[in-house]
């Protein structure tokens, strides 16, 4: 048998691209070489549309799989056997890797699904089908063929230089390979939206920034310790990230004193979209991100949407806009940071949240509202003090 | 640094921790092995519990990881004697969670539990408690002070009227928080636990106190350690740290205590001579080392987070509460309503602590109050 583990991967839409694909492909062997980054010994290559992975004998599987498959791009991981591409070592290892596997599962049926990617190997995919499948029914004992409904399914991959023999397809995320897709930045609440949202444009291929408000000291800094423990979960999946931390409580404190209570949330939120479009530009995003769902929550119904984008120019993506909160809550749990995002702590729009806030909000209330306040200098001030915080993948 | 949260955790004595460096380093043997190394390492535990034994007049103690172990040994070993009798259990409704919670668990096991109420002062209702106390009573808990308003309760007087009503009765006490701020010796109770970060000693260790009058049925086995009562290797440096902090902290004791009401006291004074709408939150008789006030029209954990910002540190009620809504489960027994509970701060001093800091306390204190109450958050 071999002497590594091998792991077939599959791109997913990376595949269908044009005379792009070679610079997607590129990019994902660099992103599922980087998931590797700490295993020792592990390569990774691209050969006719597929990925390769190899790692030491002792790697655990599990963990090469939980990696990779959390990569954009990638359609899904099998691990595989790996053989000389002629007929005789193909039945040998088959039987051998059908013996080995029947310890530990016992399956009763089985059958041979084949693929001939060298379209020269002189037997036709039906047919090496057959001839493996009547090896293994000699080779393992108490094993039938079924067709229809077989317990499992050994795959024969017949390549040019090498074949492959393997069972198991784990689906990862498909998407595109993060880096491939511009650069955004998300407003990073610390609830179950954002987190979220971020997900969603970074399997677009999108490369994450965040920005995180907060109120201190009317939020505490566990606040903070909870939103980094989030960004570092979602790293897994859109690499490193560049946080921005700014307190916003100079400008809530404005805001309270000077303009009327059932606005406060809406004025706040057009403060969070001006400093995070000044934050974007600087650190050259191309579109803002937030976890925004209509209808959610009094700042976000439509009308409170459109004061708020108003006051930017730079395009804001709002990937969850038509979700409902339950299958937000699902995908929370999926991306694991369900159980972080809920976590009892205050966060920066609880702390002055109105007893009736404004649900109809009209453009020109907010101006009227904001003239009693020096909004550039507010803005430029966050911005100024605001801390960046690298977490890394 | 402004430590003000004495009732939480204590600043270790340098003492201290250079007693369990130097145990840790050359005193490492197991007191169970038979060789001389171990034989030293025994009499390290020996010495070290008979200091500690002399701290109050229970003739028997085991060390245990803790005041939570020793709470609920407590508790669960007098359940466990009378787990096939109909027997009644009498709390409070003030106590720490190490005993409430076990406590609840006797009542899930579907046992009879009484919870008895608290005045306004924080003080048990011992009418209430007398009148609950009978025959079939097989254990009592009450702390000796309660750890969010210092409320010193009383104690000897439970203990006099267990003797008279039901002389079978156990008697048990939570003096976690009284331990090195008063003295022990005369307390009528059967059963007393305390723990050793609490008096500048370390974290990880306690212990309970015991007298003859029952055998606690041992809830950790293995090797037979503790008399066969808490079995696990003895934490020598730690035991020889508790025992070491205990008798730093009971010298010069009544110095310490004058000093402890005056820092009390000027704290409190200054307050209300800077702030408005504060209410001073448990009774006149109370530990000196413990100020719980309400500063009304704000909310507590702002406040912290607010002056944590100057090293100031304190805290709104127990760091260990149990109360998922977070309105503290002693402050409401004591009738305080919501914004009370909310606004409520605890000081808690130590040695450590003097006058010029209380003065920058009180500084920052009404600079941040006044700040909140300008701001309010709405809610």
């Amino acid at each position: 048998m071999n002497e590594q583990n091998i792991y077939i991967v599959r791109c997913g839409e990376v595949a269908l691209k044009g005379t792009n694909k070679p610079y997607f492909e590129r990019v994902l062997v660099e992103r599922v070489k980087k998931s590797l980054k700490d295993i020792e010994n592990a390569t990774v290559k691209r050969l006719e549309g597929l990925i390769y992975v190899r790692t030491d004998k002792l790697t655990p599987e599990i963990d090469v799989i939980r990696r990779v498959s959390k990569v954009f791009g990638v359609a899904s991981i099998s691990p595989a056997i790996e053989c000389e591409s002629n007929l005789e070592s193909l039945c040998k290892v088959a039987v051998e890797y059908m013996n080995e596997f029947m310890e530990g599962n016992r399956p009763k049926t089985f059958k041979i699904k084949s693929k001939r990617a060298d379209k020269n190997f002189p037997t036709k995919s039906p047919e090496i089908a057959k001839i493996i499948g009547e090896c293994v029914l000699e080779g393992c004992k108490d094993l039938k063929v079924d067709v229809h409904n077989p317990e499992c399914v050994l795959f024969v991959d017949v390549r040019h230089d090498k074949s492959y023999i393997y069972q198991d397809k784990i689906k990862g995320f498909g998407g595109l390979p993060v880096g491939t897709n511009g650069k955004g930045l998300v407003l990073f609440s610390g609830g179950i939206d954002s987190p979220v949202a971020a997900f969603m444009m970074a399997k677009r291929g999108m490369t994450i920034e965040a920005v995180h408000y907060h109120s201190y000291p009317y939020t505490s800094q566990r606040a903070q310790e909870k939103v980094e423990e989030l960004v570092r979960i979602i790293s897994q999946y859109c690499g490193d990230v560049k946080l921005h931390v700014v307190n916003l409580l100079p400008i809530q404190e404005q805001i309270v004193e000077n303009c009327p209570e059932d606005q406060t949330t809406l004025l706040v939120r057009r403060f969070m979209m001006r400093i995070a479009e000044k934050i974007a530009k600087d650190n050259e995003c191309m579109m803002l991100i937030t976890g925004e769902n209509l209808g959610q929550v009094a700042s976000q119904t439509a009308e409170a949407l459109v004061v708020t984008d108003e006051t930017v120019k730079l395009p804001v993506m709002r990937p969850l806009i038509g979700m409902d909160k339950i299958d937000i809550m699902d995908m929370a749990h999926e991306i694991e940071t369900y159980e972080t995002s809920i976590l009892p702590y205050e966060d920066c729009c609880t702390v002055f949240l109105p007893k009736h806030p404004l649900t109809r909000p009209r453009s020109f209330q907010m101006v009227n509202s904001e003239s009693k306040l020096d909004v550039e200098k507010l803005v430029s001030d966050a911005v100024q003090s605001a801390e960046t915080v690298h977490i890394k993948e | 640094m402004i430590y003000l949260d004495n009732s939480a955790t204590t600043r270790q004595y340098d003492e201290v921790t250079d007693r369990i460096a130097k145990v840790s380093r050359e005193e490492f043997g197991n007191p169970s092995s038979l060789h001389s190394l171990g034989l030293d390492a025994e009499k390290l535990v020996k010495r070290s519990r008979k200091d500690l034994k002399d701290k109050t007049g229970l003739k028997k103690l085991i060390f245990t990881s803790g005041g939570t172990e020793a709470d609920n040994m407590a508790v669960f070993s007098v359940a466990r004697k009378y787990r096939r009798a109909n027997k009644k259990y009498i709390t409070t409704k003030i106590e720490h969670p190490a005993v409430l919670e076990a406590m609840k668990r006797l009542e899930m096991d579907g046992n009879n539990v009484i919870y008895i109420p608290v005045d306004s002062e924080g003080i048990v209702n011992i009418e209430v408690l007398e009148k609950e106390i009978d025959k079939d009573t097989a254990l009592v808990s009450v702390m000796t002070v309660n750890n969010e308003t210092g409320a010193i309760q009383p104690i000897n007087e439970i203990g006099k009227i267990i003797k008279e009503k039901s002389p079978k009765t156990i008697f048990h006490t939570d003096a976690v928080q009284a331990f090195g701020k008063m003295r022990l010796k005369n307390l009528n109770a059967d059963m007393i636990s305390i723990s050793g970060h609490k008096f500048h000693g370390p974290k990880g260790i306690g212990a309970l106190y015991l007298n003859d009058k029952f055998n606690i049925l041992p809830y950790i086995v293995g090797g037979g350690q503790e008399s066969g009562l808490r079995s696990g290797t003895e934490n020598v440096p730690s035991i020889c740290g508790i025992s070491l902090a205990a008798d730093m902290s009971y010298t010069n004791f009544d110095k310490k205590m004058k000093k402890l009401t005056s820092l009390n006291e000027y704290l409190y004074e200054g307050l209300m001579s800077e702030l408005t709408d504060i209410k001073l939150n448990g009774p006149q008789n109370r530990l000196p080392s413990v100020l719980n006030v309400s500063f009304l029209g704000t909310r507590a954990e702002v406040l912290i987070h607010t002056v944590e910002q100057d090293n100031i540190y304190v805290s709104t009620g127990s760091a260990c509460s149990a109360n998922k809504n977070g309105d503290s489960d002693v402050l409401s027994a004591m009738g305080l309503n919501h914004e009370e509970i909310e606004g409520a701060i605890r000081f808690s001093f130590s040695e450590f602590n003097s006058i010029s800091e209380m003065d920058i306390v009180i500084d920052r204190f009404a600079k941040a109050v006044k700040r909140f109450r300008k701001l309010g958050s709405f809610r």
